[in-house]
Order: C-alpha cells, then structure tokens, then sequence
C-alpha cells in the first residue's frame, strides 16, 4: 500500500515537472517526425513498401528517441541530489523506479499516438483499422523500454561518460523489443492484417522478466 | 557533535554512512545500542548535505508537500505552511525554487529536513550560502532543535556562531578521529586547528 502511495506521488511530481517545462515531449516528438520526414524524402515508397519498411523505421525511430528521453530520467535528480532526499523519504526505493517507468511509458505513448497520423499519411499507411490491436503493441513496447531504460538510466547517471553510456548500453539490450515490435506491426500493416501472438506474448514476457529483476534488484542501482 | 576537519577529511561522507546512503566499507553504524539495520530503521533521520536536495522546477510549497506525502507526515498541508512560516518564507511559498537565493535555498531545504520531525539531524556545513542574519536564525533553530532533545550531528568549517552550540567537537583526520573532546579551551581549538 505505501509503494503504490508513494508511487502515485512521485508519478505526480513527475508530470506536473515534465507538463510544465515539457522538454522531454517537445524534443522526443520533433526528433521522431524529422526522422519519419527525412526518410520519406530518401525514398518514395510505394504502398507494398510501405507496407514492408515503414514498421521497422518507425520502430527504430522510436527506440532511438527513446534513448534521448530516458537520459534525463535520473540526471536531473542528480542536480541538487534530489535522489539522495527521495531515498531518505521512501521506505522502498522500488516506488522511485515505479513512478519513473510509468511516466516513462506514458510520455512515450502520447508521443507515439501523436506521431501515428503523419505516419500514416507519410508513408500511405492504414492504420484505423487495426487502431486498437496497434495501442496494444505501442503500449507494450514502449512499458519494456521504459523498464529497460529506466533502470540503465539509474546506472549511466553515475558513470563519467553518462551521455555515450546510455544508448551504448540500451540499444543491444532492446533489440529484441524492437524486433518483435517490428513484425507484430508487420502483421497488422499486411494487406489481410492479423495479431502475431508470438511476437505480442514476447513483449509481455519481457516487460515482466525485467520488471521482476527491476523489483528485485533495482535498490543497487541507487546507491552511491 | 560538532565535526571538523580539513577538505577530504572524511566529514560529509561520515554524515552520508549516517544517514544510510553510502554503505560504509568497515564499521558498524549504530543507532540506540543497535546496529545494522534494525537500529537504523527504528531512528528517523533528516539530513541538509552540501546540495539543497529540493527540486528547482518546483515551489518551495510543491516541494515540501512532496516529501511529506512520501514520508507519510499527518495533515501534510498544515505541516507545511507551519513550517514555511519558521523558516520565513510564507511570502514566497508559491514561487519556484530556482528563483530563490542560495539562502533561500537553504531555508528550504532545512525544511525539508524537519519536516518529519527527525530524532537525529545530520547537517553538512549547514550555514553555507547564508547572510550573518541566516546564520543567527540558523543558529536559533540548531538551539531549539537541540533544547528540544533532537541528536545534532553536524560537519563545520572553523569557529562561528552555529559551532558555539556544539556539546561535543571532534575533528577527523583521512577517515579516523584525530581529537575528541566535550568542552572548554580543546573544544575551540579543534575547530580553529581543522580550519588553519
């Protein structure tokens, strides 16, 4: 009960810091539309090319958007050293990564949800009809690169080279994210659409193997 | 306990193996007679370290209210303006905290250190950044703390107003305690011999 208390202020102060300066949101959604822009130009893709391509562009554009929106994730308790003043104040430090993964996940869904109609307009795309089988892989994936993320952000924020660290650590670890990502959103793009459960019960054995670790392992991540 | 000592003399370290955010790498820490963590856990700490450990891009209002709901304070909201009132900054209790002073910042965040009302406070060269008239209300605040039977463990630089409320001075030496004394003439000295 204290964990999720305590989970539910620290999400709050999470959003009301990010809605207020919106740094994360600004930077991450200007990011991803100059690379889907900058890819349309390179090639002028037909409809069956889109179709084959355009998953696996914009889930790499995503990860590596995501990789510039998790780097602030622990530097900036780092600061005024906010984090040591978090750990004083909850009993469970697995509460600080809680809140930090689901702001995480949520920042990058809204995103990802306003990043889909340029998507599908830019590359011929339709998506209306597969809206909701889509949330469910934007929600999954991006819940396991929060998790991932969140936790390596914890780790580079100590390191030297923190700025390098992150993507060098992040991107091989998700790769089989961005795999699976890749061909559930294949299928669902196919002229006759269908939900490839494999590649969907994967993404949910991931998110819960590393949320476990995360839970069992994460209060190491924090200390000094 | 008044700790003194020169720049890498183990002070602020000492103060963070107290306050359980660096595991110490021999040792025991105790707390009541009791150590490891049954001993820690059963003593509230409050610690004002060298970094203000309050968010800038919230109000001084915001941020105590946060840490009070974390630290599961009762009536949270009337906790808070008591104590934005003794720290006299009622006025600006809306404004973000990247706006203030260091002094003000300060205030803040040794509001923030009692806002559970800590049995043990831990202070890192508390008086740093504040105005001869901070260091008096900071030294009326240790002596109240300290009257009302709080432990006072703080690390200072040299003699001053705040070092005079010291009951107890040792001074630290690479890591171990090179003098340790209770009162008198030794008292000053260890504070003007850490500071020369």
């Amino acid at each position: 009960m204290t964990l999720l208390s305590n989970t539910g202020v620290l999400l709050g102060k999470e959003l009301r810091t990010e809605f207020r300066s919106r740094e994360l949101l600004t930077t991450t959604f200007v990011f991803i539309l100059i690379v889907i822009v900058l890819f349309s130009f390179t090639f002028d893709p037909t409809s069956d090319e889109s179709r084959r391509f355009a998953p696996g562009l914009i889930w790499l554009a995503f990860l590596f958007a995501s990789s510039l929106m998790l780097q602030p994730c622990f530097l900036r308790e780092q600061h005024n050293d906010t984090l040591s003043a978090l750990r004083l104040s909850v009993s469970d430090p697995f509460a600080i990564f809680l809140a930090k993964l689901t702001a995480n996940t949520l920042f990058l869904l809204l995103t990802e949800l306003l990043l889909l109609p340029f998507f599908a307009t830019m590359y011929n795309v339709p998506v209306l009809g597969v809206l909701h089988w889509l949330l469910l892989v934007f929600f999954l994936a991006s819940l396991g690169i929060s998790i991932a993320g969140t936790a390596l952000s914890a780790i580079s924020a100590q390191a030297r080279m923190r700025e390098l660290l992150l993507p060098l650590l992040m991107l091989p670890l998700l790769t089989p994210i961005l795999v699976a990502s890749t061909e559930v959103t294949k299928a669902l793009f196919d002229r006759a659409p269908f939900v490839q459960w494999k590649g969907v019960g994967f993404l949910a054995v991931f998110d819960l193997v590393f949320l476990t670790a995360l839970w069992l392992f994460g209060e190491y991540l924090l200390e000094e | 306990m008044v700790f003194a000592g020169r720049n890498g003399s183990g002070k602020t370290t000492l103060l963070r193996v107290a306050a359980r955010l660096v595991r110490p790498s021999g040792g025991t820490l105790s707390f009541s007679g009791e150590a490891g963590s049954e001993g820690a856990d059963s003593v509230r700490l409050g610690l004002v370290a060298h970094a203000t450990m309050v968010y800038d891009e919230l109000s001084a209002e915001e941020n105590l209210l946060l840490f009070a709901r974390l630290q599961r304070t009762s009536q949270p909201e009337n906790h808070v303006k008591a104590l934005l009132q003794e720290v006299g900054l009622t006025d600006r209790r809306a404004s973000l905290v990247r706006t203030f002073s260091r002094g003000m910042r300060q205030r803040v965040a040794i509001a923030r250190a009692l806002l559970h009302e800590p049995a043990v406070l831990l202070l890192d060269e508390p008086a740093t950044g504040l105005d001869p008239h901070g260091v008096t209300w900071l030294a009326e605040t240790i002596r109240r703390l300290r009257d009302s039977g709080r432990t006072i463990l703080m690390s200072l630089h040299g003699e001053s107003e705040i070092s005079s409320l010291g009951t107890r001075a040792i001074r630290l030496d690479a890591g171990s305690i090179a003098a340790d004394t209770r009162t008198g003439a030794t008292f000053r000295s260890i504070l003007t011999f850490a500071d020369a």
